[in-house]
Formats: structure tokens, sequence, C-alpha cells
């Protein structure tokens, strides 16, 4: 429904900045809400990007509304290998994204919705926000006990976290966004968020868990699109604008110029895993090998997502000493990520000595270090 | 004149010089100027303390996340400082001002207080004094040489860097309407107008982002900024040409090809070529296509590759074994483990088909679809990319004819495949004919491998491609 009247609206973001009465530095307030056409996490957090560098919002404020397909999106500060179970996200083919916001990690999936509140930096105002959105759950649905927490988190019934927030501030413009839970699945939520990885010593900032419960569960006769056409709604009247929704293509460089750089940076590994906060994993693991089992210690200290330094403490002489160092020293400066050190490892195979146990060995070793990534 | 702490560092001669020919232009700028600020008048090397500006919301300590600067860095004002984080909201302070980042007050995940010192910042006076406050000039003894600027008998507000972004750019302050304090004029407020001559808010073009150049929040400056542009050009987006050498350490996954590449140039190569009629073969396969698709598999030319090379090791398994590192004993290796090489985003992989001598190509193919999904997605184990027993590359997929393709110790034979083209030929009755054709270039460790053996196992690998039928005959 909300597609179907905004498909008429559907124009270029220049001309609707350009409003035809007065200029660009309009001192009219011409607060704007629009919505994303893509699903895609990265573009998504691309468009808030854009937004918040190439904006005036010294005089108007932006509602950015959009949903994200199957993805794990961390903080700002965050270590993706404490906060989720990388190893099933890489199974199930979820995305992983870091966002340039603060604050803990977030399963998003059609089922959540994401509110994005642009103000310039003097207006920044998490709590007049999450009330907005407060007030127009209860316009929808007037018997559903929600409230925002000192934390700014939304609790559904007292007790479930439906919305969780965080927020940008750059020198003159800052955003706020949250995500609500409408009919995310809750049981993928909390296996991806469930860390497998042992022994991490971090100063990144870490998640505070919540039980969560979805406002489906709650009310079945409730969607997405009602929500997000709710939320809209108490925007526009909050801030006495047109209830009409622009939709956005975060693929348009017409529209939007510099975007798909953004997007693409987002991509990157460097961005993603390279920007963890330097930390460290000391841990052990036992290997069955033939009829024995094997202890192995290891110690790894990983800075901008690659191993700054490796110690791999194993039985003496179950590889040989120049063996072991080779791989060590292979490992170091290399990036803690399974394939690349799958590829790394076999290709250093090809040079080790050809004896069947000793590779048998050295396949075992590797496979387990490649388990801690 | 107020007090202020002059640097001195080793060039002290080269102060002293700058020192007094500041302090003239500085006495005659004081007898002109109606407002005076802290730190009117400068020598080079002034440190500022920059300190911590209100966050908001009543917050008066952060946590510092990241720096995006070290100390000996030069910084412009509104480049990205550092990162720092207050309960859920990551905020990036930008720098005041122009100059060199002298001293950092916190390390990393330390607290940051609002209102305390943050980094020290050296003023490079030659540059133009950047204080806290405006200075209102009243021209023409300014030292940015900028004439005199009044609309109705106002004087126009506005910071140094402010004033140079409009002379570099030929703009009147008088024609700009400033929307800061007391109409002062911003840089925001330059940019508008000129996106106003230009006639567009948001061009189409990526490059000419009229908008207020972005502090890179994301990456350090990588060298100063060249501030004392003469030219003046139309648009305000700074043309540097920032073409740099860039030097990265060999990490990884690149430093283990090195390694496996060097031990690969201590076996002496030879290599054998030709060209391979796949007319056959081409009809052959689309007649397969759908078959395999019915069954769920994508089915390419290298299935019969591997496949034809698997029938021709065995009439030559020399070309399937492994010499050891002192050449003195060879090993036959009873798999056919036929590596295939992949390009992927990090480089050449090359997993490989196991024990190809007892697969069907249909099973072949559909091993293939699974290593090039898996490829693609980055997640091969260490099983498929271990244990290859003899290589082909389809290097022909991207293009080229002849190759020289470098043997993957410890193999001790490659095959390297052209691009399909379609050229002219002669048949058995002396006419012109449509011909498919493919080049086929073979290296071989020529220690154990001699050139005849090569040449047979080509001609029996050649002979089951151009007539697929002759390998029924052979097929286990």
């Amino acid at each position: 429904m909300v597609l179907q009247a905004s498909l008429k609206n559907c124009l270029q973001l220049s001309c609707i900045l350009r409003t035809p009465k007065v200029g660009f530095r309009s001192t009219t307030s011409g607060s704007l809400i629009i919505q994303s056409t893509s699903d895609d996490v990265y573009q998504n957090l691309a468009v808030e990007d854009w937004i918040h560098d190439h904006m005036n919002l010294e005089n108007r404020q932006v509602l950015f509304l959009w949903r994200n397909s199957p993805a794990v999106v961390i903080g700002r500060h965050q270590n993706p290998w404490q906060e989720c179970n990388l190893r099933l996200l890489r199974q199930k083919n979820i995305k992983l994204a870091r966002r340039r916001s603060g604050g803990g990690t977030v399963y998003h999936d059609l089922g959540n919705i994401n509110l994005t509140f642009f103000t310039s930096r003097k207006k920044y105002e998490r709590m007049e926000n999450l009330k907005l959105v407060v007030k127009a759950l209860k316009a929808l649905r007037p018997q559903l006990d929600v409230h925002v927490t000192d934390r700014y988190d939304i609790l559904l019934d007292r007790h479930y976290k439906i919305s969780g927030t965080a927020a940008k501030l750059g020198r003159t413009t800052a955003y706020h966004h949250c995500t609500l839970l409408c009919n995310a699945d809750k049981f993928v939520l909390s296996s991806v968020l469930k860390s497998p990885y042992k022994g991490i010593k971090s100063n990144a900032t870490p998640s505070v868990p919540a039980s969560v419960k979805n406002l489906f569960e709650e009310d079945p006769s409730l969607t997405c699109e009602m929500l997000l056409d709710a939320i809209a709604e108490e925007y526009a009247t909050q801030h006495q604008t047109d209830h009409h929704i622009t939709l956005i293509n975060p693929a348009d460089e017409t529209v939007l110029p510099g975007i798909n750089n953004k997007t693409k940076e987002l991509q990157t590994w460097e961005w993603v895993y390279g920007k963890t906060p330097k930390f460290s994993v000391s841990t052990c693991f036992n290997m069955i090998y033939k009829d024995s089992v094997l202890d192995v210690k290891v110690d790894i200290d990983i800075k901008h997502g690659r191993i700054e330094v490796c110690n791999i403490d194993l039985p003496e002489q179950w590889l040989p000493p120049a063996v072991c160092s080779e791989l060590v020293k292979s490992l170091t400066g290399s990036k803690f990520c399974p394939n690349e050190t799958t590829t790394l490892t076999a290709t250093l195979l090809r040079v080790c000595p050809q004896d069947a146990e000793l590779q048998s060995r050295w396949n075992l070793l590797c496979e387990n270090m490649i388990m801690l990534m | 004149v107020c007090i202020h702490r002059v640097r001195s560092y080793s060039g002290i001669r080269f102060i002293k010089s700058k020192y007094v020919c500041v302090f003239d232009k500085s006495a005659l700028k004081f007898s002109h100027q109606q407002r005076l600020f802290r730190t009117s008048a400068v020598s080079c090397g002034q440190i500022v303390q920059f300190k911590l500006s209100d966050i908001g919301e009543g917050i008066t300590e952060v946590t510092v996340k990241e720096w995006y600067i070290k100390e000996g860095d030069s910084v412009s004002q509104f480049d990205s400082i550092c990162e720092v984080q207050s309960d859920k909201a990551s905020v990036t302070i930008t720098s005041r001002y122009d100059g060199i980042i002298r001293k950092l007050h916190y390390n990393l995940d330390e607290i940051a207080y609002v209102g305390k010192p943050l980094v020290d910042i050296e003023i490079d006076a030659s540059k133009g004094v950047s204080p806290e406050e405006d200075v209102v000039e009243t021209p023409p003894m300014s030292h940015e040489e900028h004439t005199h600027q009044e609309i109705k008998g106002h004087k126009t507000l506005a910071t140094p860097a402010v004033r140079r972004l409009a002379m570099e750019n030929n703009i009147k302050l008088s024609e700009v309407v400033g929307t800061g304090k007391d109409n002062r004029i911003l840089k925001e407020d330059i940019l508008n107008y000129l996106a106003k001559q230009t006639g567009a808010i948001l061009p189409p073009s990526p490059k000419a982002e009229i908008i207020p150049p972005l502090p890179k929040s994301e990456t350090v400056p990588a060298a100063p900024k060249d501030r004392a542009r003469k030219i003046p050009v139309p648009v305000s987006r700074p043309i540097v040409f920032s073409g740099k050498d860039k030097t990265e350490p060999i990490t990884g996954f690149h430093k283990a090809m090195v390694k496996t590449m060097s031990a690969a140039l201590k076996i002496p190569h030879f290599g054998y070529c030709d060209e391979i009629d796949l007319t056959q073969l081409v009809q052959l396969r689309e007649e397969l296509k759908p078959l395999a698709q019915i069954r769920g598999v994508k089915l390419s030319f290298m299935p019969f590759f591997i496949k034809a090379a698997s029938l021709g090791l065995l009439q030559y398994p020399i070309l399937n074994a492994s010499l050891d590192e002192s050449c003195q004993n060879v090993t036959y290796k009873a798999s056919h483990n036929i590596g295939v090489a992949m390009d992927t985003e990090q480089g050449l992989i090359v997993p490989n088909v196991k024990n190809v001598q007892v697969c069907s190509v249909f099973e072949i193919a559909s091993e293939l679809n699974r290593l090039q999904s898996l490829g693609s997605a980055g997640q091969l184990g260490t099983n498929d990319l271990s244990g290859g027993t003899f290589t082909l590359s389809n290097i022909g997929t991207i293009g080229g004819t002849y190759a020289k393709p470098v043997i993957l110790p410890p193999e001790v034979a490659i095959g390297a495949l052209g691009k399909i083209q379609v050229l002219p030929r002669f048949n058995g009755k002396g006419e012109v004919f449509k011909a498919q054709i493919m080049n086929v270039s073979w290296s071989a460790d020529h220690r154990i491998i001699d050139g005849a053996t090569m040449a047979r196992f080509s001609n029996l690998w050649k002979s089951y491609l151009e007539n697929p039928a002759s390998m029924l005959l052979d097929l286990k």
C-alpha cells in the first residue's frame, strides 16, 4: 500500500531538495521521509553514509526506512569473532556488515525494520525519536505495552527487547538509527549471535544480550508494512510535512553520486574485519591423531584483522621444527581468515617434504587452526 | 599583545628570520583590527590545545576508539582526527585548525573528557592564523591579500580558511549570504554559492561533489595537503594529483605463492604445444548439455579434457608422478587427482578432482560444479586444495592461445588450454571447412620426462578429443 502511493512520487532526491518555492538553503522545514527499494545491507548502510556526508540538515530532517535480507550487523568498534558465529554465517550465506555507528550487534532479516533519524548535530535527540516510534505503535495498536528504557531500548511487556539503538555523530550532522522486530526469525537470530570462539581477549565494545520478541507474536495481524506506515505517519505529523514516502534506489548514481563507492567500501574485508580493534586469541584444543590425543596450545595476536604474532605449542617433534616454523612465519602478517589460511597452507604444502605421514599431520593441524577463525 | 608560546626546534636560524617578518606584518595588522583575539599575533610553531568539544546529551566522557592521525601528521581544518564512543554513539572528531599534530593526549581505549585537551596542534603561521573566534578584518592590510569586502556597510565575518576558499574560487564575499551566527560566512555557504553558479545541487558526476569536501573519516591523510594554491579554479573540488608509489608487504597466501613458484623455478621445464580440432566435441557437448542440465549439472568442456587426460595418464603414468627432493626416487601416483586452475578474488587457486580414473564425465562435471561454487564463495577446504597429481589450466576462458605454464610442485606436468577459435582448415578432401580450434601448451619436468613421452601423451589426448567416440573404447 505504501509502495503504491509512493511509486508515483519516486523523484530524484535532487529535485526534492530543490523545492520549487525556495532554494537549497531554505529556511522552511521540508522534512523528508525516504524508503530504500533495496534489501542489501551494504547498499542501505551506504545510503546512510551518503546522507550523513552530503545532505545539509541545518533546516531539515530526514527519516530513512529500510529492511535487509538476512545479515548480521556489528557496531563500529566491535569484534565479529566475539559477537557472532562466523562459521554459521558463512554456511547459511548470511552477510556480515560493520556499520559506522557505535553500539552492539544485531541480526536483520526481512521481518525487522530499520529506522534512521537524520538531524543536524545540534538537533540530535534520541529519546524524542524513540518516543515517536512508541507513539506510532500505540496509535496503531493501543493495547501494546511498549516503552522506552533509559538505555534507549524499546521493551515489549516490560521485558522483551523489540528495538535497539545506535548513533553516529559527525561534524555538522548526526543520525540515530534503531531496529524494530516485527516478524524476524528468532531461531536464526539466537544461533548466529552466539560466538563459538574461545579465548578471545579484546577491548572491543561488547554486546549486551537480551531476550527478544517479535511484535507479530503479540499481535499476528501486524506486518512490517503497517509498522513502517504508522511510523512515517507519526513522523510526518510531528514534523509538519507531507506523509508521503519517497523511494530511493541505493544503486542510482544520478540521485546519489558516489554511492557505489561507499557500498563497495562497506563490503571490503579491510572494513568489515580489518577495523576490529586489536585482540588476542589464547586457547588450546585437542587433536586426535591415529590412536593418540594431542594437546595444542595457541596464542595469536591480531591487529587490523591480521595475525601479528603467532605461537603454536605442539608436542615435541610431532612436526619437524622447520616445518612448524615455516607455518608460523607464513601465518604472520596473513589475514585471520579461514579462506586465506586454507589457501596459504595448501600452497605451502607443495614445498614441504612429500611424506604422507607429515602431510596428514600438517593437514590436521591446519584444519584445527582454521577452526579458530 | 597576548602572550604566546614559541616552539623552538632545530632549525633555529630559520625560525628567527620568519619570526621577524611575521612580526612586522602582525604589527601592522594590529593597528587596523577592531577586535583582537587570543592568538592574533603568531610566530610559526604555535601550539594550540584542541579541546574535546561538547558531544551533546549532557555527556562528559567518551572512550577514544581510533586515531586517524599520529604525532607529526599534517592536518587541515575539518580533517578527521579520531573516533570516540559514548553509549552506543560513535562520534567523529574533526580538526578545527590547519597544522601539525604534536601530541595525542590519550591512548586507545582511554577515557577522554569533554572540555579537556584532546590533541596539541602546531599552527603553521605561514599559512595563516586560525583563531578560535573570527577575525573581523578591514583590509587592505590583511596579509591574506584579499580585497576589501563590504556589504551595505557591514563587514563580512569569515574565518581565514573560508576567505582563502573564496579567494581561490574568485568569489566576492560580499555576494555570499552567510548563514552562520551574525551572518558569518561558512565554508558551506561558499560551496552552496558555487553550486548555484554551476546550476546543480547534486551534480550527476560523482567526482564533482560540490558539498563540503568530506573529512575522510576512514583513511589517514597520506600526504600533507597543498594549501598554498595560487591558481584559482572555478570548481571547489581540490584537484590534487595524488599519484604516489605504494609499498605493501607480501603476506599470507601471496607469500606462500612466492615460495611455491620459487621452488617451481628449480624444475627444468620444457614445453610442447599443439592444436586440437574440437569440432566434433563441440557438437557432442551441445547434445549432452541439456541432459546434464536435467540432472542439475552444468556441463562445460573441462570434464572432457580432464577425463581424456586421465585416459592418457593410464598409458603414460610417468606424467602423474612425483620426484623426491633429492631426485633419487620417482613415485608413480595411483590416483589421478587432476587439478583445475581457478581464478578467484584472492588469486590463482588449484582445487583438484579426486580419482578421475574411476569417475565418469558426468561425475567429473558435477564435482567441478561443487568446487567452482565453493571457490567463488571462498569456502574451499584443505582436502580440495591438496593432493593434486596433474594440473590443467583453462586460461582460454579469459583469453590467449599458447601459454607457458609453470609446473606446480610436487607435480611433474601441467597443461594450459587456450581459447576455442573458429578457424579455416582443410579436410581430407582438400576442402576448406570451419573448424573449432583450441591450442594446448604442455610443460613437463625434463629431469624425468622426455619430449617423446610428452608428445605421445599429447597425441593420445588430442585423438580422444578430436574423435570423442574413441573415448568409449577405453573408458573404464
